[in-house]
């Protein structure tokens, strides 16, 4: 098993925290795990990309020349990004503020309005948040147990008082992708 | 972790206890570590400098009163080190020097890059002197090699560099930290006081040529000893190959898998990877040349290590070269592309 993800979208949507989040609850149910940021002069409403590589054997490159999945929380980022799926792969869209879709249709597209789901649960920061329910609903690499739990350990104590709505986030896109 | 913190906790946990760096991207990071945790350890200092240069002088001075030192930097603040280096070689004092490569020449950009095997591998500085050059390519390598380096510098009491590059030091990746050897360091090389004792130097300026050749030889013989004792190096899949990259650090990653695309295709590509890129594991590739006859060499430069590889093997083997410089990062499946093409038209 390697699944090969791509996390974009505009610096401040938390991408780079969707990546991290996913690669530490991987690492905690035991699999071999690379996450990789694009640095740089980055910025808040600039580009920001992560890819994180999850596997049960060694990882030999931690580049994704054809990743399975991409997760796009931005327009640019879909026309960025689209071409390098591989045949069969999964690309999630942020149907919120992404108004087009992929122009593949050997990919699987499933899009989750997660911006508004945000903005419904009060918080607009935890659209990532509900995009990762999505996420670990659909590819089911960790169990939302294990990644609630890596979640809030990332967070740290400072920010206890976002486990809840993170909590509450996350539920929302699980229970967004029906079986 | 990410590799630049990796890097600097495995260095706290070998005992480290004088680190001086001066910001530069992409080893941040490695700096922001240490002066978050050097002050959580007993004789633990951080020191922001004002220069590399000032850096570099703070950690000989330091090593000189017998205490493991770190600085860290990026490719240019590398090359300002270089004066403070071969102090250091000169005058025989042990310490570690992290140089998480990005592109060059000049300022050149951020992006990781592999332009500095050169300058590491012939030691940088002015001066007939080596610097033993570490280049991990996983987060679990770096941990360990780290803590390795300062072994191996207090053994030959000498710098040691650790080469790994952008990508590797803000890649994260779950790494294992071992325990760390005990420290076996002679005090008599340690400048803590004379009191009432013989007093002790420590020097570099040595102006009589014949002592001063006699110290040239007596490092020489030391780097002799290094070169056949030292070397590490991974082969991966060469069993049954007819063709094997040679590729270290990040290259040696994206090759990896190349190497797992090109062999599911049913082509016969191993890889020869290179761990200390000085002393370079020459007669070990030399040996690889015995049943194989085909070699390429990918680096993300213009072709460095592409020199100690023809040193080993010009006459034994064919050569090719694949290099990406100033930044750029091929994708395996690029670098696939490569590899077949050269392993087709050898017809193997």
């Amino acid at each position: 098993m390697l699944v090969k993800t791509i996390f974009c979208g505009f610096g401040g949507q938390g991408v780079l925290m969707m990546g991290i989040s996913l690669a530490n609850s991987a690492m905690n149910k035991g699999y071999h795990v690379t996450y990789l940021p694009a640095y740089g002069a980055e910025m808040r409403g600039g580009t920001a990309n992560c890819t994180v590589a999850v596997s049960d054997e060694e990882i030999a490159s931690p580049i994704a020349s054809e990743p399975g999945c991409l997760v796009v929380m931005n327009s640019p980022s879909l026309l960025t990004f689209q071409n390098k799926v591989s045949e069969g792969g999964t690309i999630f869209i942020n149907s919120s503020i992404v108004d087009i879709r992929p122009n593949r249709d050997d990919v699987k597209t499933i899009c989750v309005p997660c911006t508004d789901m945000a903005q419904e649960l009060g918080n607009n920061r935890v659209a990532n948040i509900i995009m990762m329910g999505a996420f670990i609903k659909e590819l089911k690499v960790v169990s939302p147990e294990i990644y609630l739990k890596s979640l809030e350990a990332i967070m740290g104590s400072r920010k206890k008082a976002l486990a809840e709505i993170n909590r509450k986030a996350f539920a929302a896109g699980f229970d967004y992708i029906k079986d | 972790m990410s590799g630049n913190n990796v890097i600097g906790e495995a260095a706290i946990r070998a005992g480290c206890r004088f680190y001086a760096g001066y910001p530069i991207t992409p080893q941040n990071e490695l700096t922001e570590y240490m002066a978050e945790h050097m002050r959580t350890v007993e004789g633990g200092v951080f020191l922001q400098s004002e220069s590399e240069i000032a850096a570099i002088n703070m950690i000989a001075g330091a090593s000189a009163t017998g205490v493991r030192v770190m600085t860290s930097s990026s490719s240019p603040g590398i090359s300002l080190k270089q004066e403070g280096i071969s102090s250091m070689a000169a005058c025989e004092l042990p310490g570690i020097i992290v140089n998480i490569m990005r592109g060059g020449p000049g300022l050149g950009n951020i992006r990781p890059s592999q332009g500095d095997y050169f300058q590491a591998t012939r030691g940088g500085g002015h001066g007939d002197y080596r610097t033993i050059v570490i280049a991990p390519a996983t987060g679990q390598e770096l941990a360990d090699l780290t803590m390795d380096a300062f072994d191996l510098a207090d053994k030959y009491r000498m710098p040691v560099m650790i080469l790994a590059d952008g990508m590797m030091g803000q890649m994260m990746e779950p790494v294992i930290f071992k325990k760390p050897n005990p420290r076996q360091y002679p005090e008599k090389f340690m400048l803590r006081g004379a009191g009432t004792g013989k007093s002790k130097f420590i020097h570099g300026l040595i102006l009589d040529p014949i002592d001063s050749e006699a110290h040239n030889w007596k490092l020489a013989r030391k780097y002799q000893v290094i070169a056949e004792n030292e070397t590490l190096f991974e082969e991966h899949r060469v069993d049954d190959a007819e063709l094997v990259i040679v590729a270290y650090g990040t290259s040696a990653r994206i090759a990896k898998g190349a190497i797992k695309r090109l062999r599911s295709h049913g082509m016969k590509i191993g890889l020869f990877r290179p761990i200390t890129l000085w002393p370079f594991p020459e007669l070990k590739l030399r040996a690889l040349s015995a049943k194989i006859k085909n070699f390429l060499v990918f680096e993300m430069s213009t072709g460095q290590m592409l020199e100690d590889v023809r040193l080993a093997l010009q006459g034994y083997a064919n050569i090719e070269f694949h290099g990406r410089p100033g930044g750029a990062v091929p994708t395996p499946s690029e670098l696939a592309n490569v590899v077949a093409r050269v392993y087709n038209k050898k017809d193997l």
